[in-house]
């Protein structure tokens, strides 16, 4: 008997959902970033107004002074949606965790001089308060943010904060056990130099605009605040006590670098969509920028001595940098 | 002139190359299969790994695309940067 084999060519009569292939103007498969973020969020038939603010939509636009003629443009280009973000933070832990266990089997951080220790704890132990400050007000800016594009990634963001508050904690109880983190939590309540930064958190707490918390937090206040401990303050560890203090660290310096993009591409797209989004945000940027640095100068200033200075002064000079190339004007 | 292609299995991951494939080349011409998308390019086709990893949102090293890669024709030329197909004319 002979078989006559044919081939059969059934094509699907959708490549994606129709909301998608709407807004990319075609029926092509979409990538599960697009899927799992475009118009997601209700926009109508809201049927009652929320308890607690009458005069607004539970999803409101009118929430921050910034607007935008498609919520959906602040995509993340790092395209995380749950899955992709916990396989990415994964396996960052995974790294960070090996470094741990790797100080803890050799003994190097008993090892690590007695004078670096001092200098560390000092200086990075108190900065668990502010990731955790952190923590809230990203919360605050994904629970009140217009669409999924933005609020998904702040959230991801608040929770990676709790991740580098449980890091910093455990970088403390290595060098010097629970009596670091007492010390650290009483340095940060009542240490002049920890107050002016721990009154611009607090500020942000009760900030309503979430646009207006996501530049501050994010932008003004940990894009000088973790170039300056992460590279600079463990550049200068480094130099004197070797790279145990990079090794603890790691987990920071690398959601640095990656979020950096993300905030960048927010900032771009925001100007980008009329002239009152960048008369705002610069407006922002220089009244936070300045705020910022008022408040890290006592730190920088334990961190650096007589350097302080000139190491703020870079700093600054390549977050004004970030702000251009987003095309926002200073 | 000859062409110069490449063909890949359909997934997650070749979807982004092919995109970007797409945008660097504008002579590119999609043969769309089942399981499989064949891109044809007069004399050279070029795939560049900044544009992947835009579309991908991750870095991306070229050597990956070899786990989803079917066939290729034209002379291969690459480098970390790109990954070039042609024809000598």
């Amino acid at each position: 008997m002979a078989i006559d084999l044919r081939t059969v060519s059934i094509t699907p009569l959708r490549q994606t959902f129709g909301h998608l292939a709407r807004r990319m103007g075609a029926d092509k498969p979409a990538s599960r970033y697009i899927e799992a973020t475009m118009d997601l969020q209700p926009v109508e038939n809201y049927h009652y107004r929320p308890t607690w603010e009458p005069q607004r939509d539970i999803f409101d636009e009118t929430r921050t002074a910034i607007t935008m003629k498609d919520w959906y443009a602040l995509k993340d280009p790092r395209q995380y949606y749950y899955g992709a973000w916990t396989l990415a933070r994964g396996k960052m832990q995974e790294i960070a965790e090996g470094d741990f266990d790797l100080v803890d089997d050799l003994g190097l951080a008993a090892a690590y001089p007695v004078a670096g220790k001092d200098q560390a704890l000092k200086v990075f132990l108190p900065l668990r308060h502010v990731a955790w400050a952190s923590n809230l007000n990203k919360a605050y800016v994904s629970s009140y943010g217009y669409g999924i594009a933005i609020s998904q990634a702040a959230c991801y963001a608040s929770m990676d904060q709790l991740g580098v508050a449980q890091y910093v904690t455990r970088l403390g109880m290595a060098f010097d056990d629970l009596e670091a983190v007492a010390t650290a939590k009483t340095a940060w309540l009542e240490g002049a130099e920890w107050q002016e930064l721990r009154r611009y958190v607090e500020d942000l707490m009760v900030e309503k605009d979430w646009f207006e918390v996501l530049v501050a937090q994010d932008f003004a206040l940990e894009g000088l605040l973790y170039p300056l401990i992460f590279e600079r303050y463990n550049d200068k560890l480094n130099a004197v006590y070797g790279p145990v203090f990079s090794m603890l660290t790691r987990f920071q310096r690398e959601w640095f670098g990656e979020t950096t993009k993300w905030m960048d591409s927010i900032l771009k797209v925001a100007a980008a969509d009329n002239p009152a989004n960048k008369a705002k945000l610069a407006e922002w940027i220089k009244h936070w920028r300045e705020r910022a640095i008022v408040a890290l100068r006592p730190v920088a200033t334990l961190a650096f001595g007589a350097d302080a200075d000139a190491v703020m002064d870079e700093v600054v000079q390549n977050l004004n940098a970030r702000a251009a190339k987003a095309g926002i004007t200073l | 002139m000859s062409n110069a292609f490449i063909a890949f299995q359909k997934n997650d991951d070749s979807r982004c190359i092919i995109e970007a494939i797409l945008d660097d080349n504008p002579g590119a011409m999609v043969d769309d299969q089942p399981s499989m998308v064949k891109i044809d390019v007069p004399n050279r086709l070029v795939i560049k790994r900044e544009t992947v990893e835009e579309k991908m949102g991750r870095e991306f090293d070229l050597q990956e695309l070899q786990l989803h890669l079917i066939t290729i024709s034209g002379h291969l030329d690459e480098t970390d940067d790109e990954f070039t197909l042609s024809w000598n004319s």
